[in-house]
């Protein structure tokens, strides 16, 4: 009877969901309502998670709950620590959830909401929490160790340098990417770049009560932090209206830029406990109590969403990132889909408080689908806005004109409705001189949930809101700066160690600041270029942030597929190689166009020939002449790192293929790694406290 | 409801860390306390500062 019920409602979730994909798959009228969207998502979650996952970790993995994890085995209080199952899905949960799913959504809305949806859809369940959870599964069933480690262990050294070196460049990419979406929010905002700078010594206020004031008082330092955060937001608003106070707050975007480069730099010497890890609880609370609030501001609201399904950008001349549907849309949402970092918090972090093997399934894939959903809302968040709206605010100022007049003509031309006054008034209404042009997809978000949260608790504080959206957005891109910076720092020591024992010593200043100003430039080169190109930077960092996180979710999969076939589960191998095989299929794509297509807008090589070309026929106009050569060198330097990214890519999957048919052919490959079983003493009701 | 409460106080003072003290001396008092040599307990302070710059050595944040 029990049976028949629960049988009966999956199948009644089974047929919500496939009515709600269809609808918002086959809806080509005005609008669709959000609900149709948030329903799709949770049903086809619940059935992923019930069923998919559930035989993965039964079949697959063969999770054993009698099993001791590192954390019981290795227990010693500090890092290794068996936690609650719901603790350790918090840590993880924060762990993977940065900026990315919210910026990947936005900049794909171009291509309208449908492609974008389905891809997060399919590619979370089918591909992302899979990655997820093997990856947390095979780590700790190896105590906890890294993506790297493990790649060494079952593939061969190949395997682990290429995991290596992709981890850092993507660090390096990923941190300049972010910081031009700051600096395109903070660019002649007074108000954002007051409410922006007031964090840094709010973080450093509750850095010093958690040390030494109150030590270790975590939440009362960060109840008082988040109060001071929000006082800002308000005080920002102040600052915006004074005449002196204004103008010491805003700049163009250089001097921003210049300004985050310094700020990297300080966080990444000044010590963990003065500004990181205060601002990382901060913006952890900003992150989880802003994401509830708009998932209830969207489920009370039920707003309608007003951009197309597709629209004309899919043949590949969107005004935010050029390039067709296919490979780009999978390349730009990254995050929200399936994403390779969160294969490095999967392996070290999170294995090491893991207490039963039984919860990787609710941990590992039940937080990459929280994640994904993060990722739906803020496709809703984006595309409530009216179409010529979202495109106003994201084209970058060289595809459209700098006039406001020239862009809305040309947004006019595409076909979407938008007028200078009605600019200007939502401009005013969220208390900016203009939005346009602000690429990058934090302004345009922010204008999206400020318009939600305006009309579910008042429509009069529009502009406290959009610049709270602003902060939020800015503080945890801030924390993923920092933290980036910081490993980024740590992996080069461990690289220069090999050369030079001292040089390795995390705490030897003369090393900290050597590479500390490496990683350091190494952002701020991306970043700058970002910056004076006209196109906004973001088309072309982007793309590139996408395929290097691509490249390491293969990566990852590489090792999971390897070490399932290792383990004599060949017939399983599809489950980690399917998404394995579409990944290496659309980052090799997008990577073939990046640098051979003939579109300026797409292939770097393209784009540095037309404008040395331009730049030679003296057809360049003077503002563009002056920084026309390191654009030029720049498309240079992104379609060879694009090539190295392919190459890394390719030879791991070669190693792991050669590996594979050793171990099919009978020969001696690399042993698994695997620790031996050993009984776990923690009984059924351990202390969950 | 009050039990409802205090039990998700409860996890958000373990979620956040706030415990993460306490937690130590119990494990503390369960593991070290058997030997007679054992190191006696860190101090609130002592603790906090070992638990956060440990926890601030991998790769914790991502994209």
């Amino acid at each position: 009877m029990n049976k028949n019920i629960k049988t009966m409602l999956w199948v009644a979730v089974a047929l919500l969901g496939a009515f709600a994909v269809a609808g918002i798959a086959l809806n080509r009228g005005e609008s669709i309502n959000a609900l149709w969207l948030i329903t799709a998502a949770v049903c086809v979650y619940a059935i992923a998670y019930r069923f998919y996952a559930a035989w993965i970790a039964a079949k697959v993995l063969v999770i054993d709950e009698t099993r001791a994890t590192p954390a019981e085995r290795l227990d010693n209080g500090r890092d290794f620590v068996p936690t609650n199952k719901w603790v350790v899905f918090g840590h993880h949960f924060a762990a993977i959830a940065g900026p990315g799913p919210l910026i990947g959504p936005t900049l794909a809305a171009q291509f309208g909401y449908l492609p974008g949806t389905l891809w997060i859809l399919i590619g979370a369940v089918l591909g992302g929490a899979v990655q997820d959870m093997v990856t947390l599964f095979f780590s700790t069933r190896r105590n906890g160790r890294s993506l790297g480690q493990m790649a060494r262990d079952e593939i061969g050294v190949v395997g682990g340098s290429a995991a290596l070196i992709g981890t850092f460049l993507i660090m390096i990419i990923l941190i300049a990417v972010l910081g031009l979406v700051v600096v395109n929010a903070m660019k002649h905002s007074p108000w954002a770049t007051s409410t922006v700078a007031a964090t840094i010594p709010i973080a450093m206020l509750v850095g010093v009560y958690m040390r030494n004031i109150r030590p270790g008082r975590v939440l009362e330092a960060s109840i008082i932090g988040v109060v001071l955060l929000l006082l800002s937001v308000g005080l920002g608003g102040w600052v915006d209206h004074h005449e002196t106070l204004r103008s010491l707050f805003d700049h163009d975007g250089l001097p921003l830029a210049y300004g985050i480069i310094l700020y990297g730099f300080a966080a990444a010497v000044l010590p963990v406990w003065l500004l990181l890890a205060p601002r990382d609880y901060l913006s952890t609370f900003m992150k989880l109590g802003t994401i509830m609030l708009l998932a209830i501001a969207i489920v009370i609201l039920r707003p309608d969403m007003h951009m197309p399904a597709v629209t004309q950008f899919v043949d590949g001349t969107g005004p935010i990132f050029g390039g067709k549907l296919f490979p780009f849309v999978f390349i730009t949402i990254a995050c929200g889909a399936i994403s390779g970092f969160h294969a490095l918090i999967a392996s070290g972090t999170t294995p090491k408080l893991l207490g039963n093997e039984r919860d990787i399934r609710m941990i590992g894939y039940g937080g990459m689908l929280l994640e994904s959903f993060v990722a739906i809302m803020a496709m809703i968040a984006a595309t409530v806005l009216e179409p010529g709206v979202f495109f106003a605010i994201n084209s970058p100022a060289g595809v459209v004109g700098k006039e406001a007049v020239d862009a809305i003509a040309k947004i006019n031309s595409w076909g979407f409705a938008v007028t200078v006054e009605q600019m200007q008034q939502l401009a005013s209404d969220m208390g900016e001189s203009t939005l346009f042009s602000r690429t990058g997809g934090a302004p345009s978000l922010a204008v999206g949930m400020a318009s939600i949260f305006g009309s579910a608790f008042g429509k009069e504080l529009l502009a406290l809101w959009y610049h709270f959206a602003i902060m939020f957005e800015a503080i945890f891109i801030l924390t993923t700066l920092d933290a980036g910076t910081r490993v980024g720092r740590f992996m080069l020591q461990d690289l220069l160690g090999n050369f030079n024992k001292k040089l390795g010593e995390t705490s030897y200043t003369p090393s900290v600041i050597l590479t500390s100003s490496i990683v350091v430039a190494g952002w701020g080169y991306f970043l700058y270029i970002g910056v004076i190109d006209p196109n906004g930077g973001v088309n072309i960092l982007w793309p590139l942030f996408g395929i290097a996180n691509q490249m390491l979710a293969a990566i990852a999969l590489c090792v999971a597929t390897g070490i399932l076939v290792k383990s004599g589960k060949l017939k399983y191998a599809w489950v980690t190689g399917m998404p394995l095989i579409w990944l290496v299929t659309i980052t090799t794509s997008a990577a073939y166009e990046k640098i051979f297509s003939a579109d300026v807008r797409v292939g770097f090589f393209a784009a540095a020939n037309d404008m040395a070309a331009k730049l030679s026929a003296g057809t360049l106009p003077t503002d563009k002449v002056a920084v026309a050569p390191q654009l030029i060198f720049n498309q240079h330097l992104d379609a060879y790192l694009t090539m190295f990214f392919v190459v890394v890519l390719w030879v791991v999957i070669l190693d792991m293929v050669r590996l594979c048919l050793r171990y099919l052919g009978g020969k001696p490959v690399l042993k698994l790694s695997e620790v031996p079983h050993e009984p776990s003493r923690l009984v059924e009701n351990w202390v969950r406290d | 409801m009050l039990r409802m409460l205090k039990k998700l106080w409860c996890y958000v003072r373990h979620v956040s860390g706030d415990d993460a003290y306490e937690q130590y001396l119990k494990h503390h008092a369960e593991f070290h306390q058997a030997t007679v040599d054992a190191p006696p307990a860190l101090s609130r302070k002592e603790f906090f500062k070992l638990w956060q710059d440990s926890k601030w050595k991998g790769i914790n944040r991502c994209c």
